[in-house]
Parts: structure tokens; sequence; C-alpha cells
């Protein structure tokens, strides 16, 4: 919402200085966005005379003019304009001066060999308007010296960042009132004074909108002026357009675009020669076109509110008007319409149709009833005042709504809400100079019934009112009070346990040496697909790119896309991880929290690139396998029932992945080499490893009734290593061994780890070598050597039996 | 005299014992490593060692010439040994020294990198952290909910009345309608978390709810997705003032600044009644924000007293319980504080701006560290 400091001052007896004003703006909530002074931006340009104006030496079309601007001696400037001639008065702007219209400072110059010191401007340069045909013409009175702005009265423009509660300050009048509450003066809107009489209007009004439809426009008000002369506005009023940045297109348009700015009561004017028939305000019928007078034409449907004549839709209600009943400078009879509409039916044509305009942004904000009438009565002045003509009487359709909201409002609220002591008669004056009237009270010191004024739709209860009062009294009033805690005690933990494993599993594998990726929860539709996902269920109506429109159902293509778009930049060993949300359906519960980490290049826990102490190899599924089992370990997950099942999810290569799980229906997730095809799809380079877990999938640990860990058992014995090497089937699985050779003496073998994997020479086709070391660990007495024979034996016999595996000779 | 020949033997042989001692000594002074050190010992305390020798001349003598002998032999044995050790002690310091003279590394190749110095933590993470010490500490929780919302929660509870203008305030993300005609969408604000706290918590409520959010617009200040923070207390006296302390106290935390100026100015949210956006005192140099000083001003939040509307929509009554909310952009304080320029970084994972911007994994934010310190 734009508005002039002189447009204000039309409404509004103030002393008050431009700064005072913005930032009483501000402080009462409409907050300044913007304010453009130009009296400050063109502080340098002065009134000059030119006294001499002779032709260039070397250009036919350059003048050398002598100025005086007021300075002790005159100035020379070389000049093209046409219209510079001696005796003109124009605007001067000395070396030094910045030039908004070129968007440089001035600086000496030589213009085809003459010396030009300065400029004679034109608007354009000043950016007054576009006109750069020739430099400002000045009556002949203008003072010389004085600063251009000062003596044109070039007015302040400012701008407010309106919010949508507040219809009311849509019209400078409403923002005068708003500043006098505020004590920034008196109010001075003039009254509206009735047209009364006339002959009855030449066109009839019907409004076809029965029932529920009524309130999509509950009066319509319509005025004939005949004999009127259109042309171009006067001076003042196509001023005033242009500084709040309308084009003034003729008169009797131009009357109505003031009043949209000066009361917030937008108004239509048809061209009566150009209507035929009565007028009807109807839903538009399916297919109905209109040529708007933007110039473009709207295909209409039946949510929509439109007037038409006998010829069809010549205007789109409250929103914009149509071009062919349009009135210009042949206009002699004109009909001017004073309407109310549905904000929420204008809002949802203005949205369907796309059409922003200065009437649609007021209508759907909600506009003053009581002013229909007033409003149409002021046009109608202006019209008579500027353009002349003969007025009928008015044709009304329907009936002005007389809105009475009336709130209960204890004035104990301001403080109950804002902690804020006020003095009840500040409240009162407050809300009365904003236009409430107390309406009595129900014999309460504290209690009164305030009536809301018809301009404000945005109030209705007791709170509302709260906010009128402290947005005028100041908010800044409000004292800063402690707010102590609810208990004085050390708070239990406040994270949920799934908010405990996010944070954990962040540091635990940013501590991996991985990084923390934040990727769009969204992904294209085809990545959607490939990782398990891509229901019609998650895939966005409007996706703000082709390429974001549907949410991810895994983290890792997000990742994975990370990784491509660095090594395009020549980073290729990248270690990725992400803790986010994903998405298997659209109910609340489908929404998981995931655990990703990808590793691409050389980038392996160990550290990635070559090395003085050798180089790094290629990442590998174990690196992923690593990551995901020390942030398992990190997460405090009991790893003793973990199984690790060859094979995971489709996104990983079949053969070097597996998924991690509690049980056939107690799976985290899946690690390993990333898909061949999926990396293809993605147009990422290799090798590249990952995994996934689902943290809400991760058993919470069971909660024990202390702290106290178990306890620790150390015995005084050594414990002693011994190795063996089996022979066994390629696809037994070491993870078999191990867990034989563990279960062959529970108490004593305490652990057993893998240090060899042999296929080839001197191991027969289709079977491979593993190696294990078996820690022994004595309890109660050092063993003797046919005791460490007989564990042995049953740790040989076990793996033999469960796996196949013979002892190689 | 009798016993003149005896002491002429005693004095020669004295002499013999004294020599050897010299030639001894000599020889394990010159003895330049442990072999001809052990070479010498043997020379003299072997078997066949020229000292051994004479010990075994002790028993053809009269017990008087050996108890003379004998003690001057074992003398000299015990110098003989305790020359080897000394000698034996500096040759092995001696080649300790040459072997450490050898052992010499290139201390200035460089080591492997920790994990711990290539990991990090995204921004975002580490202002959640922040977020989480600070609200803990002033007894909230945390609380959140799905990005996948209804229209319901995201407005209508909120008391956006359908198709009024502030819902247009927002870029909804909308899913395709259901069979049901509702359509899911994006939530635009992490608001609805609020409406689904107070309609399963009883009050008093202090919650803080972090999350992402959406909105369907892009420039260089607007991403579609982005995360928010909002704050909720209710219960049965929280006012405006306890709700400027709050910040205050915030502002003063996050910013890590002893002191902070705001100004508070009337504004609107649907949700709020009355509505109030904040803007915090600062000194704008070289792209540089400073709090606690200047005289320019940073809008930074919107905030306000729970509309009696949400209240009741929520199924607790304004009448009794009253309660303050406000919200704010976590990407955006990131930027504040940390001094990145420009939001799309955020979500490029550009590996550079993550190394330079993200956070080491043991920086984990805690008050009596001083957050950052």
């Amino acid at each position: 919402m734009k508005l002039t400091l002189n447009w204000l001052k039309d409404h509004l007896e103030t002393e008050a200085s431009l700064d005072t004003i913005v930032a009483t703006l501000t402080k009462i909530g409409l907050e300044v966005e913007e304010v453009k002074d130009p009296a400050r931006a063109l502080g340098g340009f002065v009134i000059a005379a030119v006294l001499e104006a002779k032709p260039h030496p070397n250009a036919d079309r350059l003048r050398v003019c002598t100025v005086d601007f007021g300075a002790a001696a005159p100035m020379q400037v070389v000049c093209g304009a046409p219209n510079a001639r001696a005796g003109m008065k124009s605007v001067f702007a000395p070396v030094g001066t910045y030039i908004p219209g070129k968007k440089t400072t001035l600086g000496p110059g030589v213009i085809r060999g003459v010396e030009s010191n300065g400029m004679l401007c034109s608007a354009a340069e000043l950016e007054l308007s576009e006109e750069h045909d020739g430099i400002l013409d000045l009556p002949g009175e203008a003072p010389v010296g004085t600063p251009y702005a000062q003596w044109v009265g070039l007015d302040p423009v400012i701008d407010i960042n309106l919010t949508p509660n507040r219809p009311d300050a849509m019209g400078i009048a409403g923002i005068a009132r708003d500043l006098a509450a505020a004590g920034l003066g008196t109010v001075k809107t003039p009254a509206v004074a009735p047209i009364t009489g006339g002959a009855p209007s030449p066109v009839t009004v019907r409004i076809a909108l029965d029932g529920a439809d009524a309130a999509l426009a509950p009066v319509f008000a319509l005025r004939g002026v005949s004999g009127v002369k259109n042309g171009p506005a006067p001076d003042w009023l196509q001023a005033k357009l242009r500084s709040v940045g309308l084009r003034p297109i003729n008169a009797l348009v131009d009357i109505t675009n003031f009043l949209t700015f000066d009361r917030a009561r937008p108004l239509h004017v048809f061209d009566a020669k150009k209507v035929s028939g009565g007028l009807v305000v109807r839903r538009a019928a399916p297919g109905e076109t209109l040529k708007a007078l933007d110039g473009k034409t709207y295909t209409l449907d039946a949510s929509m509110v439109v007037i038409a004549d006998d010829s069809g839709v010549i205007s789109l209600a409250g929103i914009m008007g149509g071009e062919a009943t349009g009135c210009d400078e042949t206009t002699t009879d004109v009909l001017i319409e004073a309407a109310l509409w549905s904000p929420n039916a204008i809002a949802a044509t203005g949205r369907k149709l796309g059409i922003v305009s200065d009437a649609r942004y007021r209508f759907e904000r909600g506009i003053d009833p009581a002013f229909t009438l007033p409003g149409l009565d002021l046009a109608t002045r202006l019209v008579l005042d500027l353009c002349g003509g003969t007025a009928s009487g008015v044709t009304l359709a329907g009936t002005v709504p007389e809105p009475d909201t009336r709130i209960l409002f204890p004035y104990s609220e301001v403080r109950r809400l804002t902690g804020l002591d006020l003095p009840s008669t500040e409240m009162l004056q407050i809300l009365e100079a904003l236009g409430f009237q107390l309406a009595g009270s129900p014999g309460n010191a504290d209690l009164i019934y305030v009536k809301v004024p018809s301009w404000r739709p945005d109030i209705f209860g007791k709170a509302d009112l709260v906010e009128e009062v402290i947005r005028i009294a100041g908010v800044d009033r409000v004292v800063s009070t402690p707010l102590p805690r609810q208990s004085a005690s050390i708070p239990a933990a406040i994270l949920t346990p799934l908010q405990k494993r996010t944070r954990q599993a962040k540091r635990a594998l940013a501590a991996s040496g991985l990084v923390e990726a934040v990727t769009w929860s969204f992904v294209s539709h085809e990545q959607a697909v490939l990782f398990g996902g891509g229901e019609p269920a998650l895939v966005l109506a409007n996706p703000i790119a082709s390429d974001l429109s549907d949410m991810r159902p895994s983290l890792l293509p997000g990742l994975i896309a990370a990784v491509g778009r660095n090594a395009a930049r020549g980073a290729a060993d990248l270690a990725l991880f992400e803790v986010g949300q994903i998405f298997k359906g659209d109910g609340d519960k489908d929404q998981r929290i995931a655990v990703a980490a990808v590793r691409s290049g050389t980038a392996k826990p160990s550290g990635g690139g070559r090395h003085w102490s050798g180089a790094a190899g290629s990442v590998d599924a174990f690196d992923a396998k690593a990551d995901a089992m020390a942030l398992l370990d990190a997460l405090g997950v009991p790893t003793g029932g973990l199984q690790v099942v060859a094979g995971g999810a489709s996104a990983f290569h079949p053969g070097r992945s597996a998924v991690l799980r509690f049980g056939p229906k107690g799976v985290l997730g899946s690690f390993g080499e990333i898909h061949p095809s999926v990396l293809a799809a993605m147009d990422v380079a290799g090798p590249l490893v990952g995994f996934e877990l689902i943290l809400d999938d991760i058993p919470a640990p069971k909660s024990k009734p202390t702290k106290a860990k178990a306890r620790l058992d150390l015995s005084d014995f050594m414990p002693l290593q011994r190795d063996f090497a089996f022979v066994v089937d390629r696809g037994v699985e070491a993870g078999a061994i191990v867990k034989a050779a563990l279960g062959a003496e529970r108490t004593l073998v305490t652990h057993v780890a893998v240090f060899d994997i042999y296929e080839g020479q001197g191991v027969p086709p289709g079977q491979k070598s593993v190696a294990i070391t078996a820690t022994i660990q004595p309890r109660d007495q050092t063993l003797k050597d046919n005791e460490i024979e007989a564990v042995m034996g049953k740790i040989i016999a076990d793996v033999t039996k469960k796996t196949g595996a013979v002892l190689r000779g | 005299m009798a016993d003149e020949p005896a002491h002429q033997n005693v004095l020669e042989a004295m002499s013999d014992l004294a020599s050897l001692e010299a030639l001894t000594l000599e020889a394990i002074a010159a003895a330049g490593d442990e072999a001809a050190l052990d070479a010498v010992r043997v020379g003299a305390l072997g078997k066949k060692g020229s000292v051994s020798a004479l010990l075994a001349t002790l028993g053809k003598m009269e017990p008087e010439e050996r108890k003379v002998r004998g003690a001057s032999i074992n003398k000299l044995k015990d110098a003989i040994v305790e020359a080897l050790e000394a000698r034996k002690a500096i040759l092995k310091q001696a080649a300790l020294e040459a072997r450490l003279k050898a052992e010499i590394i290139d201390v200035t190749l460089p080591v492997r990198p920790s994990p711990l110095d290539t990991g990090r933590v995204h921004p975002i993470t580490q202002v959640m952290d922040e977020l989480a010490a600070i609200f803990a500490d002033m007894g909230f929780s945390i609380a959140e909910g799905p990005d996948v919302e209804t229209d319901d929660y995201n407005f209508t509870k909120l008391n956006f009345p359908p198709d009024h203008p502030a819902r247009d305030m927002h870029d909804t993300f909308f899913f395709e309608p259901g069979p049901d005609g509702t359509r899911k969408l994006l939530r635009t604000h992490t608001s609805p978390v609020q409406v689904r706290t107070m309609l399963t918590q009883q009050p008093p409520i202090r919650v803080i709810c972090p999350g992402r959010t959406y909105r369907c617009d892009s420039d260089q200040t607007h991403t579609p997705m982005f995360h928010q923070v909002e704050g909720l207390v209710i219960d049965k006296q929280a006012n405006l003032g306890n709700l400027k302390w709050i910040l205050e106290e915030f502002c003063k935390a996050f910013f890590e600044v002893p002191d902070v100026t705001m100004r508070f100015r009337p504004s609107f949210f649907p949700f709020t009644e009355p509505s109030i956006e904040v803007d915090i005192r600062c000194s704008r140099k070289d792209g540089e924000i400073r709090f606690g000083e200047g005289d320019d001003w940073l809008e930074i939040l919107g905030c306000g007293m729970v509309h009696p509307n949400v209240l009741t929509a929520c199924g607790i009554d304004p009448e009794v319980y009253q309660g303050f909310a406000w919200g704010m952009g976590i990407d955006r304080i990131a930027m504040l504080k940390y001094g990145m320029p420009d939001l799309r970084a955020f979500f490029e994972n550009d590996i550079r701006w993550l190394n330079h911007y993200g956070f080491r994994p043991l920086d984990i934010p805690s008050l009596v560290a001083g957050l950052t310190a």
C-alpha cells in the first residue's frame, strides 16, 4: 500500500515530520517497507536560468549554454536537448550530483572539445516520468537557485507492507485515522455530501443470486451521469495517481482509481452507450469469456460472479472490468458502479484466473459496507466536478449490510494477555479514536460493550481489542517479565528416545569421518521409483521443479546425487551422511527417520587418497558395514542377536550387500555396494558404497531398574590363543564358522576372529580356507594340556558339524 | 733371616699381581665393544683366564701365605669385575647413542587425518542442538510432527479461514486429492506441531517444535524447503511480558552476547492475537552483523498470544488458559550467527561449504561450555 505525505495530509492535520510519521506507522503495525523522499534524492538539483544557448562549434545538435543557478558565477554546459534556449528556466545538476535516471554521478567533462560542467535535466533523468525528449521547461517565476524538488513540492512516497487483517488501511483516510489515534494529529477527512434527486437511472440492475448465493453480492448500486466530457484528468489527480505508481488513463477511470486509494473504495465505470439492456449480477456460465481491461481474454466458470448485459459478460465482479464497455475519451454517458462482493469468492476467482488488481486486493480483504453509497456519491461529485454532466438517481439492488459486532470487553483482559497495566480511560480513548463505540456497560466497572466500526471486519473478540489497545498504546511498553521454570528440580531427559538417537547418530557418523549433508525432502519421480517409492499419494501436485516432484522414499538418492555433483567439481573421494525423514505413505506413521551414509572413491574410514604410508584402496562394502556397525554400537544397540543376511535392498549390488536384522520381522536396513544400474541411472561414477537404516525400527534398549553396569569378571589366569584353518565350500559364510566356534565351549571360548581367507593353490576349486583364532579364557584354574586339547577338539568338531568345514591338514 | 726368601717371593708375587691388574685394566679400557670386552673378561676371569690361574695356585700354598695371597688375588678380581661393569655400561650407552643417531624420521611428513578432523555436522544440526540446549534449560521439551500434513492442522485449526488471503501468504505445496476429496499438503510452518501438542497434552505446556517446512518459492533468500523452530507456552498466566523475557534470554544465549535490545512491532498472524514481529538491534559492517550494538534493526521472528480460536479448536478453554507462541527460521538464525551469505548453499551439499561451515563431531553445544566455546 503506497501513499504520499501530502496525500496523507489531505486527511490528517499534523505537524509531525516525515520521520516521525514513518516511525509511528511501523510502531502501530503498519510496517513501512520503504520511504522514497525525492526531496532527499534530488537535493542537488536546482532551478537555473539559461542565459545563453549558442550553437556548438563542432556538433549541429548540441548547444553550449551558460547557466545561472544561483552560484557566484554562471556555468557553461553542453546540452543536447532540442528545447534548450536562452531565457528559459530549467533544472540544473552541478558537477558531483547523482543522476538517478542515469545511475551515475556527474563529473566535469569535455564534449566534442567544449568544456561542460553540469547538466540541464529532463524529467526522466530525475526519474519523475518517462519524458526524456527535452529538458524540463519551468515557468518564468521559478526561483533560480532553489532546490527543484522543494519548489515543485515533490512528495515523499511511503510504502506500507500491509498485513491482510487491515482492510481499513487500504485507503489513505484509514491510515490517517490510525495515526490520529496514535496521537499524531487530527483527522480532517471531509464528510461526503449526499447527492439526491435526479432522474431514475437509465439502466436496470438485477442480482440473480438467490439463497446461499445471495452472500456473493449483497448490494449493487448504480448511477448514471449523462453528458460528461471525458479526457485527461486534471494535473493534481494525475500527479496523485502517478505518485503511488498508477498510470493516469482518463478522468472517469482516474476518479475510480483515486477513490480506491483515498478511501479504500473500489468502483467501476461503464460507458453507458456500450451497455445493451439492463445489468444482471450472476454466476458465469461455464465457458463464457471476457476480454478484460488488461487486454487479456479470460475463460470463466460457474464459481465466478460476473456482471452481464444483453450481450453477455461485461465485467468480472470486483476484480476487473471488460474492455468492450470501458470508458474512453469518447464517453459521454457513464454508469458508476459501487458494489459489495464476497471476499472469499473474489479471492478464489482472482487466484483461479491469476488476476492481481487493486480492486481484488481490497474486496478480498473486506471493504467498509457502510461506505458503499457515500463512495458512489463521492465518485459522482468528482465526475460532475471534473467532467460535467447530469447525475441520475441511484439504482439499488440488494441491501447494504449493516454489521453490528458488539464485544463484551473486560479492561483487565489487556493485563491478562500482555502483563501491561493501562488506565481504562486510556484504553477507551484509544478505542474511540479508532472508531469503536462504547455501547453500554453491564454494571461492572471492568466490563464494557464495544461496538466495532463497519470498516473493521477483522475484529471479532476481546483478544482483538487487546491488540488494538496495545498496538496504539505501544507494544514496546510491555515489560519483560521472567517466566520461572515450572519445576525447580533438575529436569528429566527432555528428548524422546528417537530424538536422542537422531542426535547420537549424527555425532557418531561425523566422528567416523563422515560429513553431514542436508538434501531436499523431494526427489525426481524416476529416483523415487528407483529407490522403492513413487506412489501417487506422495507426488506433489505443484512441484517447484520437475526433478523435485516426489517425497523421498530413501535418503540415498539425495546423497548419491550430492556425490555426483561434488565429483563433477573434482571432489571424488566423498564420505557423506544424512539423518532425516523418509516417506512410505502420506499417513502420520508413514514418515520414518532414516540414517544413511555413502562413501565414494577412496574415502575409506582410515582416510582416503594417496599417502606416503600407502595409498588408500577403493571403498568396499565392508567400509559401509563398518559405518553401520559403528553407528549401532554408538546407539547402544546390543548387536549379539544381529543377523547379517546376504542380499540387501534393491538399490544395492545383490552379491555385495546385506540386510541387517533382528529376525525376519526386525529388519533395520541394508549396507553394501550401490547397484551398478542405480549408479548408471543417476549418472554417478563408482565405486560407491553405503548403508541405510531406519532409526524407528531399531529396538529400544531394555530399560533396567538401575544404571549400574554388569559385574566385571576379571580372571586371574592368562588367556591363550589357538589358531585353526578350515577348508570349506566357498558359499559357506565365515560368520557361520565363527558362530560355531564360539558356541563350542561358551564359558571358555570368549572371542573368535577371522584372520585369513584364502582361495587358490592348495585349496580345492570351489572351496576356500578360513583361518580363525580362538581366545580361550581359563576360569578357575590354569588349563592342563589335555584340557586345552579337549576344547580345541570341541571347536573343530562343532565347526565341522555345523558348516561341513574340514580342518586343513 | 729365615723368612727372607719368602718375603722376596711375596714381593715378586705382588708385583706380578700389580702388572696383571694394570694390563687387564688397560685391556678393559681398550675394549671397543661388548664382544672385545667379553674377550678380556674371559682372558682374565674365564676358566683358563689369568686371574683364575692365579687362584688355582692358592691350593698349593701354606695357609699363612694363602691367606695373604688369596686376599690380594681377590682384590685384583674385584677390581677387574668392577672395571668390566663400568666399561660395559659405557659401551652400552655409546651403542645406544650410536643407534639413536641412526634412527631418524622426517617429522614433517603428514599424518593420516583423523576421522574426528574430517567428519562434520551440518550447521542446521548444530543450531538445532544449540536451541535444544537453551530451551531445555528453560524447561521446554521438543515436539515433532509429520511433514505431510492435513489442511486442517496446517491452516484451519490455526484460524486461517478457508479462502482467506492469509493462505496466499503461504505458497503451499499440495498433493493430489485422495479418494475422499481432501488433499494433503507439505506443512508451510511447524505450527501444526503446536496443534498436535495441544490436542494431546494437558496444559501447562512448554515445547519447542523444530523441523523442516516447505513453501513453493525459490530465490536467494527462499528455498522450497527450509527449517523453522517454534515455541509454545500454555498455562494460566503466561503473558506478553513473559514472551519478551523468553525471547531476550534466548537471543542472549544463542548469539552469545551479554545484552540484546529488542523492538516489538504489532503485526498479523492468523493464529496469534495480539501478533507481534520482533526486531533486534544490530550493527552491520562489511556484511557482518553484530548484535547488542549499533542502531540498525533486523527482523528476527514473529510471535504473539495464541489466538482464542486456536485454543478452542485444540480443546483448550481460552477463558482458563492462555499462552504465547513464536516462530523463526533456523537457517536464518544460523546465517545471522555464523555468517553464511546465501541460504541456497545450505542444501547444495558442496563439500567445500560443508567443510568450511560445518562443525566438528565433538563440538556438542552445551550451556556449561558456552554453546560454541
